[in-house]
């Protein structure tokens, strides 16, 4: 037993030796960063359910070796660390800490998932390391005040929204809106934008608010509610399991409004078919990237160039997945800010320059889209086109419409 | 001496291994006490369970829920999730008895399917898929320890607590009652053990101790969210037992260490197939080891030494 409290007294002891802070010394020298070299850290669901994101990390590390071939960034090659976290949080939560305190990367960077992004969203800040450009459409990754140091990418479920309103503002003269969310945040965050995007003529216009659950067997009565409703425009907020159901039942009813389907479920192939093509002819989603199959963007130099790097870099990859397209134009938005850092590397400095992107265009993202930054403005792409469904393929059409404008 | 060793080695970490390190042997210590909870039923009373997870998952809700919406001290939910899951455990091992074998492990399988559900359904507590953000503990009493280091001494105490708890339940009448259930029910209702009674407070026992551990889990982690709990875990978790050795108290601890380090290697030595690796590595484990690690460890003690004395000593 004496041994035992020995070993407390020493553990004890040990305690108080430990330096409180450890993170507090590394001010000087800049974590992650060598003359040669810039450690990036990641996560990705490479297995488990969610594992069709597992691509977006392949094709970033494939992006990077490209770079790397072509001299790297200001002389540095980007040393990219890529770990499985299966979609689950509390594997997020490790392989994060393992790039932060034992791989000491510089910074981490479109790790994947609303849950695993917010099991680490408090840690990194704490720590002050960059969560920089992260792989989710969640909104509360706008928020520099609280969470200075996360950033997302893609355009946020508000800012769709807001499209949305802008959209039916311009259009629909006499809009009586139905909407459909689920309720939770990514609902919410939905109808929240388009209320926003509405302004004071959000009251009159909706007519009909109608939520499910994700547990609800189906959502029938509440698209018979927005049809007695009167409703001429369907806001359709639902993950796509629910959004099949919605579609098929609308058109079953005969329901024909402009009905305005969340990106979340505008595959074709998840949502649309097994909806019935013909009852998706003339459903509108957003756009913000370029989509591989659309053989309008083969002629361009930016699918040329993404095609060459696709067979030369990663062979495997599947060159009609937009993922892949994805994962290229967030690894471009990068190393366009890595640049702009010059050879101040700092984790201050990569937070400042991301803050400090200014109308940044990529070669596949829609033409006309410009990502920007501010420190009060931590949304890059806020912009987005709206596309037909023509009974085959999601077919663009009109301007560019920008949520961040009035 | 041998597990005084242990426990004086555990104690000292904090003051050798990183703070990363640290987190990765508190997740040790917790999976450790899950598998004790999950051999409890399985290695000593026979019976399966394929949703242990789900205990898991309501240990660290009520954790959660009591911290996040009534901010009860988090020193007060550790305790609650072991009640709340001995009570749902043992409410659901009462009509649970009439199974037997394979009939159980499909009844238990169906819990770990319905709680990821169940979980978003109650949004209004759970937080519903977005789950529910928590903060690290701190160290009471001005302690100056880091985070991890507090949580990782809190974990190691009520580690040794249940172990200790454990050994004295099993070396007992109880522990004979409840093995001889395995052996044969039939015989020990013979001798005057009441099956009934037996199987259904393992089960509630069993399921306290995964609750206790998904409890530290989500003050560990910080944060819960429903797909974290779901059949995977508590496959993950039979595995564990499987590997570190059935019915044997040091193997909750080999195969704590198995699942959490592992599926890593596996994918250090392969990005592409991690789990293809992490199979392999069962399969050989359970070739060479096919009592798991603690029977080897035990066989190869017994080989070293060449004495008779150790009759009873894996039990």
């Amino acid at each position: 037993m004496s041994l035992f409290t020995r070993f407390l007294a020493l553990l004890l002891l040990g305690g108080l030796a430990v330096p409180a802070d450890p993170g507090g010394a590394a001010a000087q020298t800049v974590v992650g960063v060598t003359a040669t070299e810039i450690k990036i850290g990641h996560t990705n669901p490479y297995s488990g359910p969610a594992s069709a994101y597992g691509t977006i990390g392949k094709v970033i590390g494939a992006y990077f070796k490209k770079v790397n071939d072509e001299g790297g960034i200001n002389g540095r090659k980007i040393n990219f660390i890529t770990y499985d976290d299966a979609y689950s949080p509390p594997k997020t939560v490790e392989m994060v800490r393992r790039l932060v305190e034992q791989d000491q990367a510089a910074f981490v960077f479109n790790t994947l998932g609303t849950p695993t992004n917010t099991a680490i969203h408090k840690y990194l800040n704490q720590q002050k390391v960059p969560q920089l450009f992260v792989a989710t459409g969640a909104t509360k990754w706008n928020d520099p005040k609280n969470f200075p140091w996360t950033m997302g990418w893609q355009p946020n479920y508000q800012a769709e929204g807001q499209i949305y309103a802008k959209y039916v503002l311009k259009n629909v003269p006499d809009a009586k809106i139905g909407i459909l969310y689920q309720n939770d945040d990514y609902g919410k965050d939905y109808v929240k934008g388009l209320k926003d995007g509405l302004g004071d003529a959000a009251k009159k216009l909706i007519v009909s608010e109608q939520s499910y659950e994700t547990t609800d067997p189906t959502i029938d009565s509440q698209i018979l509610n927005l049809k007695s409703s009167g409703a001429n425009v369907f806001f359709n907020v639902t993950i796509p399991k629910f959004a099949v159901q919605a579609i098929k039942k609308a058109h079953d009813i005969g329901w024909k409004p402009l009905h305005l389907l969340n990106s979340v479920s505008s595959s074709v192939g998840v949502v649309l078919k097994p909806a019935g093509l013909d009852a998706s002819r003339d459903l509108l989603t957003t756009y913000y990237i370029q989509d591989p199959t659309d053989p309008q963007w083969k002629k361009l130099q930016g699918y040329k160039d993404w095609l060459a790097f696709m067979k030369k870099y990663y062979p495997d990859g599947n060159i009609e997945d937009a993922f892949n397209v994805y994962g290229y134009s967030a690894a471009q938005t990068l190393v366009h800010v890595l640049k702009q850092c010059g050879n101040d590397l700092s984790r201050e400095n990569i937070m400042r320059q991301a803050a400090n992107i200014k109308d940044l265009t990529l070669p596949m993202l829609l033409p006309g889209i410009k990502i920007n930054t501010s420190p009060t403005d931590f949304a890059p792409i806020e912009q987005e086109q709206l596309a037909k469904f023509d009974g085959e393929r999601w077919v663009l059409f009109g301007e560019i419409y920008d949520a961040s404008k009035k | 001496m041998a597990v005084l060793a242990v426990v004086a080695v555990a104690v000292a970490l904090p003051l050798f291994v990183s703070g990363f390190r640290l987190f990765q042997f508190t997740q040790v210590l917790i999976y450790a006490i899950a598998l004790l909870g999950l051999n409890l039923l399985t290695g000593y009373n026979g019976q399966f369970s394929l949703g242990h997870g789900a205990f898991y998952g309501i240990g660290a809700y009520t954790t959660a829920i009591m911290i996040d919406r009534w901010s009860i001290g988090y020193g007060w939910t550790i305790p609650a999730a072991g009640i709340v899951c001995l009570i749902v455990g043992f409410l659901f091992g009462r009509p649970a008895l009439r199974l037997e074998g394979l009939y159980l492990a499909l009844a238990t399988f169906s819990l770990a399917l319905a709680v990821p559900q169940i979980l978003k359904y109650f949004e209004h507590w759970t937080g519903g898929s977005q789950g529910i953000v928590l903060s690290k503990p701190k160290a009471p009493f001005g302690l100056p320890l880091t985070e991890d280091q507090w949580l990782y001494i809190l974990t190691l105490a009520i580690a040794i607590v249940l172990f200790v708890l454990a050994w004295n339940l099993l070396r007992g009448r109880t522990g004979r009652a409840i093995v001889a259930i395995r052996d044969n029910h039939i015989a020990a209702e013979a001798m005057g053990v009441d099956n009934a009674l037996y199987k259904s407070v393992v089960f509630g026992v069993s399921a306290a101790y995964t609750g206790i551990a998904g409890a530290l889990s989500a003050l560990a982690i910080a944060f819960v969210a429903p797909d974290t709990f779901d059949v995977f875990l508590s496959i993950t978790l039979l595995t564990g037992i499987v590997i570190g050795g059935l019915a044997t108290i040091s193997g909750a601890i080999y195969g704590a260490l198995f699942i959490q380090f592992v599926p890593n290697w596996a994918q250090d030595i392969s990005k592409a197939a991690p789990w293809a690796i992490f199979g392999a590595f069962l399969i050989l484990f359970m070739y060479v080891m096919p009592r798991g690690i603690a029977g080897f460890l035990h066989l190869a003690w017994i080989r070293l030494t060449r004495s008779a004395v150790v009759e009873e000593k894996g039990r």
